[in-house]
């Protein structure tokens, strides 16, 4: 369809055509360039094809995309162009930013600012093993790192690939946007999920989580990631160790909102925990049953002869906060029926006591102790639709001022 | 070949440097392995006998030919019973 215009062009004013796909279009130039490499196009940065440029003097002075006679016109000079034609058409996208295509060109000029130092792994070695050896990995498949997949995924965020989000230990090398979204790569993220993981990332790094100690320690505590706001839904979290807090259809507010962000921004909370200790209820139909039921399972927690003990994250199934709502309980509610009912008498504490050697100094006879610091239980709603099942996750021991506390980030587009 | 970004913090070599060599022999079990290069096992065992002579825990491993890397279980036995390897690489 262009054909003559660029023909007529071609006649009246010099015409040099940059073919991305087919080097013998247009037969009515002769002055056509081979440009399927695509290097000509990404230095002009061409987004739509057709794109007519003016150039003067080598220099760029004009320039129209798609077919629009009255644009042609001005930027060519030349009037009556195309009189066959429609007044105007869109283009189509260009070749050079596909998906894939872009990235590609990006690494090949060197545009990628990528920071990172480039191993290369040879054509016979297997990438799996090489990766293994070098131990980014436990053995389990990685996605390997490269360049393509990384800015691919570094389009998932809107930040600075070189901002450092903390100091990671054990060595406090800085972790940047970059190494996080390298190492993204390799869990299988996609790029839509990297927001939430450098909200968790900046969450775990910041001072209060202690995650030198979260490291270290011998007990078996990892980073607990709860995702709250809009971002659960838009990329489609299922409830796992990572999980997000069931908002829809809750009588109480998000833990984001306890914790003081705004409702319907996303967050993420992380917390010092270990496996999940389950409370399988099925017959308490009344909240103060049901409370009981928690704070008998809450009272185990790391040891019956410990308190206060660790903090622990308190996950009520829907089935479970139903019969809450029901009653009219508020979250706070249940949190000063559950510190109530985890008074423990100190006489049970002391060591030795009910024939158990572990246990407190002898001081706590005769008192009274809770088995959690104040602020050292946090509650989230979450789970299946169906099944009496909630759930708790212990803490480190070192949970608290003195060890690790909770921390909550916003997401981040 | 395939480039790949570095996912650590870049404190540590791309390469993995070779362990450092012993500084005595004293106390160590060496192993000497024939790679079946002719006449290797003739050095080889004169080698293993001097050793020897100085109180040190020698022993002879011996691969089925030269032209092809150890095979697994060998280079495991190695590895799990000796401190360090002599071998003669060459005719």
């Amino acid at each position: 369809m262009a054909a003559p215009v660029l023909g007529d062009l071609a006649r009246e004013q010099g015409l040099t055509v940059y073919t991305q796909d087919d080097p013998s279009f247009p037969e009515t130039v002769p002055g056509r360039i081979d440009d399927t490499m695509l290097d000509t196009s990404h230095r002009l940065g061409i987004e739509v094809v057709p794109t007519l440029i003016r150039f003067e003097g080598g220099r760029e002075v004009g320039r129209t995309y798609g077919w629009d006679r009255g644009e042609w016109e001005r930027i060519s000079g030349i009037a009556g162009l195309g009189r066959d034609l429609p007044q105007a058409r869109p283009g189509c996208g260009a070749k050079n930013v596909e998906p894939g295509v872009l990235e590609r060109l990006r690494i090949r000029f060197n545009e990628t600012g990528l920071k990172s130092r480039r191993i290369e792994i040879g054509s016979d070695e297997d990438e799996q093993e090489a990766m293994f050896a070098r131990g980014w990995s436990d053995g389990l498949p990685l996605v390997p790192p490269t360049e393509e997949r990384v800015l691919r995924m570094l389009d998932g965020t809107a930040r600075d690939p070189q901002e450092i989000l903390g100091l990671a230990p054990p060595d406090l090398a800085p972790a940047t946007v970059e190494k996080i979204a390298v190492n993204a790569v390799m869990a299988g993220c996609k790029p839509e999920y990297l927001p939430v993981v450098l909200a968790a990332v900046e969450a775990v790094l910041e001072e209060q989580f202690a995650m030198h100690g979260v490291l270290a320690t011998t007990m078996f505590v990892g980073p607990v990631v709860v995702v709250n706001g809009p971002i659960r839904r838009r990329i489609g979290m299922k409830y796992t160790y990572c999980f997000a807090e069931d908002e829809e259809g809750s009588s109480w507010e998000p833990l984001s909102v306890e914790r003081g962000l705004k409702p319907g921004q996303s967050a993420v909370t992380v917390f010092a925990g270990y496996g999940l200790q389950g409370i399988v209820d099925q017959k308490s139909r009344d909240p103060e049953s049901l409370a009981k039921s928690f704070a008998g399972s809450l009272k185990a927690l790391s040891n019956v002869k410990h308190a206060p003990s660790c903090d622990a994250l308190l996950v009520v199934c829907p089935e479970h906060h139903r019969t809450f709502k029901n009653a009219g309980w508020s979250k706070a509610r249940l949190y000063e029926e559950l510190y109530r009912l985890c008074e423990i008498p100190g006489d049970d504490l002391v060591a030795g006591a009910r024939g158990v050697a572990e246990g407190g100094p002898p001081s706590l006879a005769g008192k009274s102790v809770n088995k959690f610091r104040p602020g050292g239980l946090m509650i989230v709603r979450a789970g299946g639709d169906a099944g009496m099942f909630s759930g708790i996750i212990g803490g480190w021991s070192a949970g608290g001022p003195r060890g690790s506390l909770p921390v909550t980030k916003e997401v981040k587009p | 070949m395939t480039v790949l970004l570095d996912p650590t913090s870049e404190r540590s070599p791309t390469i993995r440097p070779r362990l450092p060599r012993p500084e005595r022999l004293d106390g160590l079990t060496i192993g000497i392995l024939d790679i079946a290069k002719p006449r290797g096992d003739v050095f080889l065992h004169r080698l293993g006998e001097r050793l020897a002579e100085r109180g040190i825990a020698v022993r002879h491993y011996a691969k089925p030919t030269n032209t092809r890397v150890a095979p697994l279980p060998l280079r495991q036995q190695i590895a799990a019973e000796v401190d360090l390897v002599v071998e003669g690489l060459s005719d």
